[in-house]
C-alpha cells in the first residue's frame, strides 16, 4: 500500500495514452454490465422463474390470443394445481414515453399464482370489489408519485373501448412489492372483467395462461397433457416453463445474446493488446527509472509487482466505472423491461465475475512488462541511459 | 581514520564481448578508510563505474573479495545485496536519475519505502535531506521544474536520506556548469566532514578532485595513488 502512490503516478504518467486505455477497458464492462444483465434473464431457468409455474401461449405466435373457455379445461387437467390469466394491454400514463406493463387479470387468482408479490389483504379485498379498481408495483407508484385512493387514466394504444373512447381510468386500491429482489414491480394489474367487458373487440379470449402444477406432478409433463389437448385445435397452445417464457419474448429481439458475446470476445481481444501495449510502451520508456529503483534496493519482486499492479489498476479504474455505469442502465432497463422478461438483472455473481476477469486481464496485459522490468540488469540499463 | 570501511582484495572483473574476454579490473587491492574522499580519475573505458559497481553491490567480482563495512559482498545473492543497498549505500549519477512523475519530496522519500517508518517518519526523514541541501523550500517541484544542479541536490538529499555510510558518485559534476559544480562538490565536501559520510566520487574534473583527500588514478584496470601537486 505505500507504493500506491508511485503506482498511481506512473498510471497517469502519459495522460492521453492512459485516458484511451482507461475508455477501451470502460467500454468493455459497460458492455459486459449488459450483456450479462439479459443473459441473466436469458438462462435464468430455475433459480427465476418458478419451477412449479408453467406458461400458455399461442403456439404461432404470443401475440396471439387464446380462448377464455381454454381455462376450465386447462384447470381440469391432471396435475394442475391452480390456473389464471393475464393479457397484454400496452397504455401509457399521461404521455406516450410513460411505457410500463398493464396486464388485466383475476385479482384473487393472480396474487395467489404468484407468492412474491406482497399486498396488504385489505387492498386486495378492496380490489376485487372495485371493477375499476387497479393494483400497482411500489416502483412505478413511486415513480409516477400515485397513492391509494387515487383515479389514474390509462391511454390505450391497441385496446379501444367498445364507446370509442381510448382513456382507461382505474381507482388505485393497493400498491404490492416483492420480495424477489431481482423482480420488477413496475408494472400495474385491473380487472379482466372490466376489460372484458368495456373493449371494442377481441372478446372472449386472454393473452396468455399461468399456471401451477401441483407439488408430486412432473412439470413436463403437464406441459405436454395440455399441449396435447388443444391440438389440431384452432389455437394450438405451447406450453412451457416461466423461464422458457421469458426466453420466447426475448427471442422477438433476435439471437442478440449470440452476436453480443461474439462481439464481447472482440472487444476483450482487443482490450488485452490495447493494456497489453499501453504496459509495455511505459516499461520500455522507464527502463533507467526502473534501474534507479532496483539500485535504491528495491528487490526484484517489488518492481514487477509495483508494474503489475499498474496494470490491474488501470483495469480496475476502467472496469468499474463501466460495470457502474452498466448497472445503472440496466436498473433503467429493469424497470421499462420488468414486464416483458422480469431476469434483467446484474446480478452479484455477474459482478464478480467482472472484478475476477479485471484482475485477470490486468495481470495478463502485464505480466510480460512485469517480467521484463523484474529481469532488467540494473548495470546495462544504466550505462544505455 | 583508523578503521576501514571497505575493502577490496585481489578483485578482477572480467567482461565477455562476443568472444574476446575484456579484464576490465586487474587484481585489484584496495582499502578505503572510514570518512574518507576519495577521487578516482582516469580515461574513459578504464574501469571506474565498474569499482563503483562492485562497492555499491550492484555487480559482482569475477574473482575477489569486496567487503563493505560488515558486509562479504561478493559472496552475497543478488536478494541480499538489494536489501543490503537499501540502507548501506547512497548513489549519485551523472544525470541525476529521479524519477521524473514524483516531486523532490516524493523522490527522496523513495528509498524509506523499503523501511517500516510510518508514512509521518518518512515525510519527516525527507524534509531534513531536502534541508541539508538547501532545497526545503522545493519539495513539492517536479524534476522537469528543476535547475540541473537543484535535480542533483534532490539526488543528494536521496542518497543520503537512509543514513547510510557511504556514497558513490559517479561524475556527479559532469553535466554541471563551473559554479554548479562547484557548490554541489562543497555539499559533498560538507557530507564528508560534517556528517561523516565515506564518498567514492569518479571524475574526469581535476578540479573536482581538489575537493577529495586523496586521488587515484584508474587505467588498464589497475589503480594507482599519486599523491601528486
Ligand atoms: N555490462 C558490460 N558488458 C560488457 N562490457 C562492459 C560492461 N560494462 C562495462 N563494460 C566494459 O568495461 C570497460 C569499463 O567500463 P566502465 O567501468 O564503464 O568504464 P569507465 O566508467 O571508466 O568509463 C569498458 O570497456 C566497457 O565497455
Ligand atoms: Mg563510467
Amino acid at each position: 500500500m505505500k507504493y500506491f502512490g508511485l503506482i498511481w503516478k506512473n498510471v497517469w504518467r502519459k495522460k492521453i495514452r492512459t485516458s484511451l486505455t482507461l475508455l477501451s477497458v470502460f467500454v468493455a464492462f459497460l458492455l459486459f454490465a449488459l450483456l450479462s444483465a439479459i443473459g441473466y434473464a436469458f438462462k435464468s431457468g430455475e433459480d427465476v422463474a418458478d419451477a412449479e409455474r408453467l406458461v400458455i401461449i399461442d403456439k404461432v405466435s404470443l401475440i396471439n390470443p387464446l380462448p377464455m373457455a381454454y381455462k376450465n379445461r386447462i384447470a381440469a387437467t391432471e396435475g394442475v394445481h391452480s390456473v389464471t390469466h393475464a393479457s397484454w394491454f400496452g397504455g401509457y400514463y399521461q404521455d406516450p414515453r410513460n411505457q410500463f406493463a398493464q396486464f388485466p387479470t383475476d385479482p384473487y387468482e393472480y396474487f395467489s399464482m404468484y407468492p412474491e408479490l406482497e399486498m396488504p389483504e385489505d387492498q386486495l379485498e378492496n380490489w376485487a370489489k372495485n371493477r375499476q379498481g387497479a393494483v400497482l408495483g411500489r416502483e412505478l407508484a413511486e415513480q409516477f408519485g400515485i397513492e391509494v385512493g387515487d383515479r389514474i387514466p390509462i391511454q390505450a394504444t391497441i385496446w379501444t373501448k367498445a364507446d370509442g373512447g381510448r382513456t382507461w381510468e382505474f381507482d388505485i386500491e393497493g400498491i404490492f412489492e416483492t420480495n424477489d429482489p431481482r423482480g420488477s414491480t413496475a408494472f400495474l394489474l385491473f380487472q379482466y372483467d372490466y376489460f372484458e367487458e368495456a373493449r371494442a373487440f377481441g372478446k372472449g379470449t386472454v393473452g396468455w395462461y399461468i399456471l401451477r402444477v401441483t407439488p408430486d406432478a412432473d412439470p413436463v409433463q403437464v406441459a405436454n397433457t395440455i399441449d396435447l389437448q388443444f391440438a389440431n385445435s384452432a389455437s394450438e397452445t405451447e406450453t412451457s416453463t416461466e423461464a422458457a417464457f421469458a426466453q420466447s419474448f426475448a427471442k422477438q429481439f433476435g439471437n442478440i445474446a449470440l452476436i453480443v458475446t461474439m462481439i464481447l470476445g472482440a472487444v476483450f481481444f482487443t482490450l488485452l493488446l490495447v493494456s497489453g501495449n499501453t504496459m509495455s510502451q511505459s516499461v520500455r520508456e522507464r527502463i533507467s527509472e526502473l534501474a534507479v529503483l532496483k539500485t535504491l534496493g528495491f528487490s526484484d519482486r517489488s518492481v514487477l509487482g509495483i508494474v503489475l499492479a499498474e496494470a490491474v489498476l488501470i483495469m480496475l479504474m476502467g472496469g468499474l466505472l463501466g460495470l457502474g455505469i452498466g448497472w445503472l442502465l440496466v436498473q433503467g432497463a429493469a424497470q421499462q423491461l420488468g414486464a416483458f422478461l422480469p431476469g434483467i438483472f446484474l446480478s452479484g455473481e455477474a459482478i464478480l465475475t467482472a472484478i475476477g476477469i479485471m484482475i485477470g486481464a490486468g495481470i495478463v496485459a502485464g505480466i510480460f512488462p512485469a517480467l521484463k522490468a523484474m529481469r532488467l540488469s540494473i548495470i546495462d540499463a544504466l550505462a544505455r541511459a | 581514520m583508523s578503521e576501514t570501511l571497505a575493502t577490496l582484495t585481489g578483485v578482477s572483473k572480467t567482461y565477455q564481448k562476443g568472444k574476446e574476454r575484456v579484464e576490465v579490473l586487474h587484481n585489484l587491492d584496495l582499502q578505503i578508510p572510514a570518512g574518507d574522499f576519495i577521487a578516482i580519475m582516469g580515461p574513459s573505458g578504464s574501469g571506474k563505474t565498474t569499482l563503483l559497481n562492485l562497492l555499491g553491490g550492484l555487480d559482482k567480482p569475477s574473482s575477489g573479495m569486496v567487503r563493505v563495512g560488515d558486509a562479504e559482498l561478493s559472496s552475497m545473492s543478488n536478494s541480499q545485496l538489494s536489501h543490503w543497498r537499501s540502507t548501506n549505500v547512497g548513489f549519485i549519477f551523472q544525470f541525476y536519475n529521479l524519477l521524473p512523475v514524483l516531486t523532490a519530496q516524493k523522490n527522496v522519500e523513495l528509498p524509506l519505502l523499503l523501511t517500516d517508518f510510518s508514512g509521518k517518519e518518512r515525510t519527516k526523514r525527507a524534509a531534513i535531506a531536502l534541508d541539508i541541501v538547501g532545497l526545503g523550500d522545493r519539495a513539492r517541484h517536479y524534476p522537469r521544474e528543476l535547475s540541473g544542479g537543484q535535480e542533483q541536490r534532490v539526488a543528494i538529499a536521496r542518497a543520503i536520506v537512509s543514513d547510510p555510510a557511504l556514497l558513490l558518485c559517479d561524475e556527479p559534476t559532469g553535466d554541471l556548469d563551473r559554479e554548479t559544480a562547484d557548490e554541489i562538490l562543497k555539499l559533498l565536501q560538507i557530507l564528508n566532514r560534517e556528517h561523516g559520510k565515506t564518498i567514492v566520487m569518479v571524475t574526469h574534473d581535476a578540479q573536482a578532485a581538489e575537493y577529495a583527500n586523496r586521488t587515484l588514478h584508474c587505467d588498464k584496470g589497475t589503480l594507482e595513488a599519486r599523491e601528486a601537486v
